[in-house]
């Protein structure tokens, strides 16, 4: 069946965008670096998950389901967007914070250290 | 009265959205579109001074709501789609050159400069660590920042978005 292919693959990508986030908190070498893996693979790989969710709902109801199946498929999709601004602003959140306790990021440029002398 | 008329819409439409397929009347019951509009009343006069407290009513515009779902789901989408393939790349190669770049977008509202933050904080391998409130310029910490963009004081849109010009799509959006 189409649908169930769909499904399986936008699983298969979250699932795979998880797992190369946590390996991502392993590898990377300081906190900043450490929050793009965390947070964005993470948040793209709940998007996908979401993705199939809604897959199956609009599966489930074009082949005859009852109402309650855009019950569920809204709440997915209002999840979906929460989850998406809720994970920005908290990497931002603990980034600036970071940065104001005073953790330096390693790398080639810091055009914020020349500034941030208050 | 505007900002109460505009805050009771909004909590009728968003009480409409999370009581889909309860009824016949398109997708609602009767009951329940009642029990939104008095909801929506109660909460358009308790908390409108909160919600339009900028006094800036461009966003009552549907056109921009319309404007700003494009938006997330077309080129925002693709850039994170594209960020998230180079990522995950890097995660598995480990070859990066972090660093903080300046970059100015030229934005002047409080609503522009959220949606441009969440907007790079979103797209993997950039993030927003700073905002300057007087100047306008963000400061973005990139996983890999270019030779040129790494040489350069102010960096390009398209130093940090790879496809779309994004300052442009916010400020059609919200200013």
């Amino acid at each position: 069946m189409d649908a169930e292919i769909i499904i399986f693959i936008c699983i298969a990508i979250g699932l795979l965008a998880c797992t190369l986030g946590v390996a991502g908190i392993l590898r990377f070498p300081d906190v900043y670096t450490r929050l793009h893996a965390e947070t964005k693979l993470t948040t793209f790989g709940s998007i996908f998950l979401c993705l199939g969710i809604i897959a199956y709902v609009l599966s489930q109801y074009l082949a005859g389901g009852d109402a309650q199946y855009i019950v569920l498929g809204l709440h997915t999709l209002l999840a979906l967007i929460a989850l998406a601004f809720t994970n920005a602003i908290g990497a931002h959140a603990i980034s600036r914070a970071a940065y104001r306790a005073g953790i330096k990021p390693e790398g080639v440029v810091d055009r914020l250290s020349e500034v941030e002398q208050k | 009265m505007k900002p109460v008329a505009v805050t009771a819409i909004f909590a009728f439409l968003a009480y409409l959205l999370l009581t889909a397929g309860s009824g016949d009347v398109l997708f609602w019951s009767w009951p329940e579109i009642v029990a939104g509009v008095l909801i929506g009343v109660v909460v358009g006069g308790l908390s409108a001074s909160w919600f339009c407290s900028s006094g800036n009513m461009r966003m009552a515009h549907p056109f921009r709501w319309v404007l700003l779902a494009i938006y997330s789901i077309g080129p925002l989408f693709v850039e994170i789609i594209r960020a998230n393939i180079d990522v995950a790349i890097r995660v598995i190669t480990g070859n990066i050159r972090p660093g903080i770049v300046k970059f100015n977008p030229g934005l002047s509202t409080d609503l522009g400069k959220l949606l441009l933050a969440n907007s790079i904080t979103l797209t993997p391998g950039t993030l927003t660590v700073e905002v300057d409130d007087t100047t306008g310029v963000f400061y973005v910490h990139m996983l890999n920042v270019s030779e040129i963009c790494g040489e350069k004081e102010m960096c390009d849109a398209s130093d940090i978005f790879a496809f779309f010009n994004m300052p442009a799509w916010i400020r059609r959006i919200a200013e």
